[in-house]
């Protein structure tokens, strides 16, 4: 049997653990934006990160948008049939692409694909002291590394939800007029005519602020990276768990300050 | 001009120093030797901010290290890191030209990288690497480029992390002679650290031993054959047998 004391030690350490790593994530990110209002700037990072998170992570971001807006389509045929209403598939693959889908997936996918190897590069350069060097060669890591890429994945982050959203409603289309016989005209009109805006703009500050997200934690988890092979391991593995569970908590706030009234 | 007084720096239950006491005069050349992780990287990168010691004062010219500004401070000076800790994602001659093509040294491209090549002459590497990146020259080369890059904005201060490590004999004299002279006709401050016991003698004014956390000798490299420390003498003279143990 456990002491009260120590039980209740036992619940306190984490918990003083948990809000010790909040506070110094939000220091982090405090840190981060801080940058944005001082000079100088590095034009050339941003420039470099757009391009590699952004335009890089478009194939993979299209893709699974596509097979998910077609596969949406299918469900909502075969389950809208058991009460007659397989005719709401363009409204619903709409709504469901935009508001949730197109989101969340571009979401995860920039954590897979950008968070990891954010983190990857700069924890290697932290193994490798290029940290260190950059900061004897008068250049704040922060500025010249985190900055430019939380900037790069917040500005693609909408950019690659609005392309998410589009090709997933186009995939429910290829699939409903391909094989569930809808006419073409109709599909396109019904989806036009269904989304308000309010659905855009959620998506889009959905996207935001998941390319936020994404590039906090790996710049966040490469930046505090143990020692050798094994930490640079380390903080991929955890930055894009961390980056995936906040993104999706994320949507479930974000979902409920945009629809619930 | 740097004092080091009375530092202590422990990781976790490592305690790599305890209470060092260094002074190096401007202009004059310090060399730091001592066995392998006894601290010596710990020491410099102390001065630099890198590393934050448990206690004891740095100074630079009598102010406190930690309360200088950062960017005027860092701006007087240049660090080899001993893996070379290039910028992987830059050329070589972008990595030899990084303070001069940002921040308040920024000069054009064209003389920057000029200037960069011109760096790279004096360590011993063809023009040809400027357009390299680092991945592609071998350990050597690398630490070439990184002590190219430690010099080229010509600061007052260089700390040399081992130097001659990695290198052929011809190369580490090369480069000695380098040090010697940046130190005689720049007047520049530098603390070297390094195993090597040639390079000690080419490069130093004066010498200082760190052994178990602390400075155990210190004195003018003439001296260091006859001081009579019984760390020193098995230490140059590289013998297993002595107080120095062979497992640590
Ligand atoms: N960032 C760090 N975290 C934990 N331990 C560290 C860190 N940096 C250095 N150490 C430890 O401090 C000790 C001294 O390291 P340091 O690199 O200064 O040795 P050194 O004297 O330069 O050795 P060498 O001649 O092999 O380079 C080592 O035991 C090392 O493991
Ligand atoms: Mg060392």
């Amino acid at each position: 049997m456990m002491s009260p004391t120590a039980a209740l030690a036992a619940i306190g350490r984490p918990a003083l653990a948990l809000l010790a790593a909040i506070g110094r994530l939000a220091l982090f990110v405090f840190d981060t934006i801080s940058h944005l209002f001082r000079p100088p700037f590095y034009l050339k990072e941003l420039r470099d990160a757009l391009v590699s998170i952004g335009y890089f992570s478009l194939p993979v971001v299209g893709l699974t948008a596509f097979f998910t807006g077609g596969a949406l389509a299918l469900q909502i045929y075969s389950g809208g049939a058991r009460f007659n209403a397989e005719a709401v598939v363009p409204q619903i693959v709409a709504i469901g692409m935009v508001r949730e889908l197109g989101p969340v997936l571009a979401g995860l996918m920039i954590a897979a694909r950008v968070t990891s190897s954010i983190a990857a590069e700069i924890a290697t350069m932290k193994v490798t002291e290029q940290i260190d060097a950059l900061v004897t060669l008068s250049t704040n890591p922060m500025k010249y590394l985190t900055l430019p890429r939380v900037l790069a994945a917040t500005i693609a982050g909408p950019i690659l939800v609005g392309v998410a959203d589009i090709i997933g409603i186009f995939g429910g289309y290829t699939v409903a007029t391909g094989r569930l016989g809808f006419n073409t005209a109709a599909y396109l009109q019904n989806t036009v005519n269904f989304i308000e805006f309010t659905d855009i703009t959620s998506s889009l500050v959905k996207g935001a602020a998941f390319g936020f997200i994404a590039a906090v934690m790996g710049c966040y988890y490469g930046m505090n990276s143990g020692r050798g092979a094994q930490g640079v391991g380390q903080a991929t593995k955890l930055s894009v768990v961390a980056a995936a569970v906040m993104i999706l908590a994320a949507n479930y706030m974000l979902t409920g300050l945009f629809f619930t009234s | 001009m740097i004092k080091l007084d009375n530092v202590y720096k422990s990781f976790g239950n490592n305690h790599v120093l305890r209470g060092v006491d260094l002074e190096i005069q401007r202009g004059e050349s310090m060399v730091v030797i001592g066995g392998s992780g006894t601290g010596k990287s710990v020491t410099l990168k102390s001065v630099l901010g890198l590393v934050t010691p448990d206690s004891g004062v740095i100074t630079l010219d009598g102010e406190d290290v930690t309360k200088a500004e950062r960017d005027a401070f860092l701006a007087r000076f240049g660090m080899l890191f001993q893996g070379g800790a290039l910028f992987d994602s830059l050329s070589i001659w972008e990595n030899v030209a990084f303070r001069l093509l940002r921040g308040s040294l920024k000069r054009p491209k064209a003389e920057a990288r000029e200037i960069a090549i011109e760096k790279l002459r004096r360590v011993g590497l063809k023009p040809e690497v400027a357009d390299q990146f680092p991945s592609e020259l071998s350990g050597g080369m690398q630490k070439r480029v990184g002590l190219a890059r430690a010099i080229a904005a010509e600061p007052e201060i260089i700390f040399f992390d081992e130097p001659t490590t990695g290198l052929d004999p011809i190369m580490s004299g090369v480069i000695n002679e380098l040090i010697r002279e940046i130190v005689v006709e720049m007047g520049a401050t530098a603390m070297t650290i390094t195993h090597d016991m040639t390079s000690v003698r080419a490069i130093a004014d004066k010498v200082a031993m760190l052994h178990e956390g602390v400075i155990q000798w210190t004195g003018a490299v003439a001296d260091m054959d006859t001081c009579g420390d019984p760390y020193v003498e098995q230490f140059i003279q590289g013998r297993a047998e002595g107080p120095i143990e062979a497992v640590r």
